[in-house]
């Protein structure tokens, strides 16, 4: 009858268990099979050793970053970073405040210049435009061909700019290496300079600046509109100057309208490189500028955001910098599992001693937890990149005692309804309901907890929230699918059905009165609950009595043999209230 | 076990009772002087012992020394950085830890390469950090954030949960009382306030609440109803609650605090200093201190701030008489 629902419930709950586990098995096998993940959980560098810089943007003018400035700011110092040769830097965004470069080794004086300076902007007209890659030795002009400037340049877009020497420079500069290796070479704001745009595949000796990337107001994407305003279909970037910038422009366009060829183009240089070149086919006085081309709509707006972000000036303070020898790092991380393994053995020494074979469940749950909770750091660091760092270590060992109290919550609960006297399996069901209400919502108040420190927190907090949160969730499956059905299946076995000495569950320590006494003898239940069924909250009402008034039932039962102890507790009872 | 069991029986059925809220006057003037010295003595120690994220300044850890003399440490750093005191200490076997003010990004780089060749090892075994001054105010902000936004959720989660606005102010106070107990202590201690301090004292807002609902659940069951029966009075309701889940609590405690006394053993003596140290003193003294508040403050406010209400007065009334009638 009732005996086999719950066993049935309890295998269908070990199966989902093993399910859940043999499908992230699977996949961490998978993807280490394919090379693309590891057996171990990524490590953060506090643990594998590296440098790591928290940096917070300082924005010229005083105002704050706002969220799109920084995934800029990130962009541009992932490129510059990745240019260096670096490999494995992680740049990311905290809270919307700061930026976090982590890179393993320690970063060369170049390296931290360049994260920390700010994106560098300009306008330069274009004198030359050649191949993207470098001219063949045998097609290169002759020394005596080579441009001899005749007077001193004029502007910006004056050919007496080329020397010999910037001429062959000019052609043996070859753009994939060259932007493969992100020549740190500064360039003079008044001096021509050679540069590349990788996306059109050229390469272009540039004049001086003629417009700082500073005098951009604004800038955004659109629907480009023909003459009589309509729409033509084709997508334009729209740049506004403020007052400076739009002086400067217009003088630009004015001289580079009139050129032919390569001349007639400026250059839009982000950091050395060319993000855009486009023609200048009117004159612009009112600084309001629109560049058309082949965009998508995905260009067009990427080139705004450059535009509109690389051109305000946010440099970077480092906030703090931390590089960790690799020693100190391995140091850290075995003391943490050192104490971990320490803290487990006490755990499960103290768990038996309570709960003698009960205890076990708690050791064998807690096992299944670490394993489930090693899955999804491994998992985690695959997917979402993942690290973890001392702290989220230290959450890992603290969260052994949070999770060990649900198995306490529950089997006190299972030992309460031991002691009004109910047969272990059915004990095992009604505590189970009741431990369920409390383990839920305290696990709620601990995962509310781990979220906000999450969100709100920066550095290391952050590492602790993550493993407090993912514990507690884990915790959850595991007493649902692992705890409860364990003791579901031992609630129908002898030596814990029964209740044997050893089981931590014998109802004579318990100090239970069985219903049945003998003789005909049947244990009465308390008046007072009789009465209070019926009212407004009555279940309720009916279960608390039952709760409160086992001293009672036990007078009741057991009048006729200890009557006196009886009346002593219910005197203490009363005075201490 | 034998003992423990038959103890926790007698705490279940009632026949074993220790005032929790009977002597709630007594539990929650304790408390209250315990407060007010938890708030006197870090003004009395001038201040707390603030970590280099909070002062701003450079640390180097220097991991496998040949030697441990500290003159050489100094020597090192003042040959760079002349006016700067550097304070040099041996923290652990092998391990020593150099701190100086505010070196410029620049010096922090260069101070460790001139200990590594100080202490003769590569640079790979110098752990530096260098911290802006800013650094540790902007971590207090965050955390005061996280508090803040923390305590105003959990206290509508416990207030939708519980039914009753009073069991979420009563675990609310207990919880800022907690807080500052804690935060004496650590002061006492003389440990160095660092963000791994502070974010043991935020895990222990989530423990201290953890553990206070687990007995207010216990207490919301036993008072569901108080008026249905004459057999005890809302506050010995309470009590009988907190009486039932003692062995719980006290196996709780237990069995959180001993993995966080093994991080704080191994801490303290394997590593001499660091995230796993200041996180667990904090947690080892939160968890303690939580335990005890939820017993003896939480539990007797909750009793206190109902006791008021004319329903329950007049459930008292009516067993007063019935005691009366029965006596």
């Amino acid at each position: 009858m009732s005996s086999t629902g719950p066993i049935k419930q309890a295998r269908k709950s070990l199966l989902w268990l093993g399910v859940i586990f043999l499908i992230s098995a699977a996949i961490l096998i998978t993807g280490v099979l394919s090379g693309k993940a590891a057996l171990a959980p990524k490590l953060a560098l506090d643990l594998e050793g590296g440098t790591q810089m928290i940096l917070a943007p300082r924005v010229a003018g005083g105002d704050a970053a706002t969220q799109e400035q920084l995934d800029q700011a990130v962009e541009i110092i992932r490129q510059r970073v990745d240019g260096t040769g670096v490999s494995e830097a992680e740049i990311t965004t905290q809270s919307g405040r700061n930026v976090v470069v982590s890179m393993p080794g320690i970063p060369d004086t170049r390296t931290r210049e360049l994260i920390q300076a700010s994106a560098n902007m300009e306008f330069r007209a274009v004198i030359l435009a050649g191949s993207f890659t470098a001219v063949p030795e045998d097609q290169r002009l002759a020394k005596a061909d080579l441009p001899k400037p005749t007077a001193k340049p004029e502007n910006g877009s004056d050919v007496n700019w080329v020397d010999a020497a910037l001429y062959q420079k000019f052609e043996k500069f070859d753009c994939p290496t060259e932007l493969g290796q992100r020549s740190d070479e500064e360039h003079e704001a008044d001096e021509p300079m050679i540069s590349c745009d990788p996306d059109v595949g050229q390469k272009y000796i540039l004049g001086p600046v003629e417009v700082p990337g500073a005098d951009i107001s604004d800038s955004s994407f659109s629907m480009a509109r023909g003459q009589q305003g309509a729409v033509t279909g084709q997508w334009a970037v729209n740049l506004e100057f403020n007052a400076d910038g739009t002086k400067k422009f217009a003088e630009v366009t004015q001289r580079l309208t009139a050129l032919e060829g390569a001349q007639n183009q400026f250059a839009i240089v982000l950091d050395g490189t060319v993000i855009s070149a486009p023609r200048s086919n009117a004159v612009i006085p009112d600084g309001k500028a629109q560049i058309t081309g082949n965009f998508t709509e995905e260009s067009s707006k990427a080139l705004a955001d450059q535009l509109k972000f690389g051109a305000l000036p946010i440099s970077f303070e480092i906030q703090s910098e931390q590089q960790i020898s690799a020693t100190l790092g391995s140091d850290q991380l075995r003391s943490g599992l050192i104490a971990g393994i320490i803290g487990l053995i006490l755990v499960a020494i103290y768990s038996i001693f309570q709960y003698r074979l009960l205890g076990v469940v708690t050791i064998v749950s807690l096992l299944v937890s670490g394993v489930l909770t090693y899955l999804a750091l491994v998992l985690l660091g695959w997917s979402m990149n993942y690290r973890l760092s001392l702290a989220g270590v230290a959450g890992l060992i603290v969260a052994i005692g949070l999770i060990a109290d649900s198995f306490i919550v529950y089997f006190e609960r299972i030992r309460d309804e031991l002691r009004d006297g109910r047969p272990l399996p059915s004990a095992v069901e009604i505590g189970w309901k009741r431990a369920k209400r409390t383990i839920l919502a305290s696990k709620a108040v601990n995962i509310l907890a781990a979220v906000v420190l999450y969100i709100v927190a920066v550095g290391n907090v952050r590492g602790f929230a993550f493993t407090l949160g993912l514990t507690a969730v884990v915790d959850i499956i595991v007493v649902f699918l692992l705890t409860h059905p364990i003791l579901q299946l031992l609630g129908k076995t002898k030596f814990f059905g029964e209740g044997h000495r050893f089981s931590g569950l014998d109802p004579s320590l318990l100090g239970v009165v069985p219903l049945y006494r003998g003789a005909g003898k049947v244990r009465s239940f308390s008046p007072e609950a009789e009465g209070a069924r019926g009212k407004k909250n009555a279940k309720a009402a009916s279960e608390a009595t039952r709760r409160q008034t086992i001293a009672e039932r036990r007078k009741a039962a057991t009048s006729v043999s200890a009557p006196t102890t009886q009346d002593d507790s219910a005197d203490k009872d009363s005075t201490n209230g | 076990m034998g003992n423990l069991a038959t103890w926790g029986n007698e705490l279940y059925t009632g026949k074993r009772s220790y005032p929790f809220t009977g002597k709630r006057k007594l539990w929650l003037s304790i408390s209250a002087v315990l407060v007010l010295l938890a708030i006197l003595v870090p003004v009395v120690k001038g201040g707390f012992t603030l970590g280099i994220e909070f002062r701003g300044g450079s640390e180097f850890t220097i991991s496998q020394v040949e030697h441990t003399e500290v003159p050489i440490g100094e020597e090192a750093v003042l040959a760079i950085a002349p006016d700067h005191q550097p304070r040099v200490t041996n923290i652990a076997p092998n391990t020593m830890r150099v701190q100086t003010d505010k070196l410029t990004d620049d010096q922090t780089l260069e101070v460790a390469e001139a200990l590594s060749g100080a202490y003769g090892v590569t640079k790979s075994e110098v752990t530096s950090t260098f911290v802006g001054p800013t650094w540790g105010a902007d971590i207090s902000k965050q955390a005061l954030i996280g508090l803040v936004v923390f305590v105003l959720l959990v206290a509508l989660l416990m207030a939708v949960y519980f039914r009753t606005w009073k069991m979420s102010l009563a675990a609310i106070i207990g919880l800022l009382q907690v807080v500052v107990i804690t935060a004496g202590i650590y002061a006492l201690s003389g440990f160095e306030v660092t963000p791994s301090a502070i974010i043991g004292f935020l895990t222990i807002l989530s423990y201290s609440l953890y553990d206070t609902v687990v007995v207010f659940d216990k207490v919301r069951e036993n008072t569901a109803g108080y008026e249905g029966q004459v057999k005890r009075n809302f506050e010995e309701l309470v009590n009988l609650g907190v009486n039932q889940t003692l062995v719980r609590s006290i196996n709780t405690s237990v069995v959180a605090v001993l993995p966080v006394a093994s991080i704080l053993f191994i801490g303290s003596y394997l590593l001499g200093a660091g995230t796993l140290k200041d996180l667990s003193l904090a947690l080892f003294i939160g968890i303690i201190v939580s335990a005890l508040s939820t017993l003896f403050v939480q539990a007797p406010l909750y009793s206190w701030l109902r006791d008021g209400e004319p329903e329950i007065m007049r459930h008292n009334k009516k067993i007063d008489e019935h005691r009366l009638a029965h006596a």
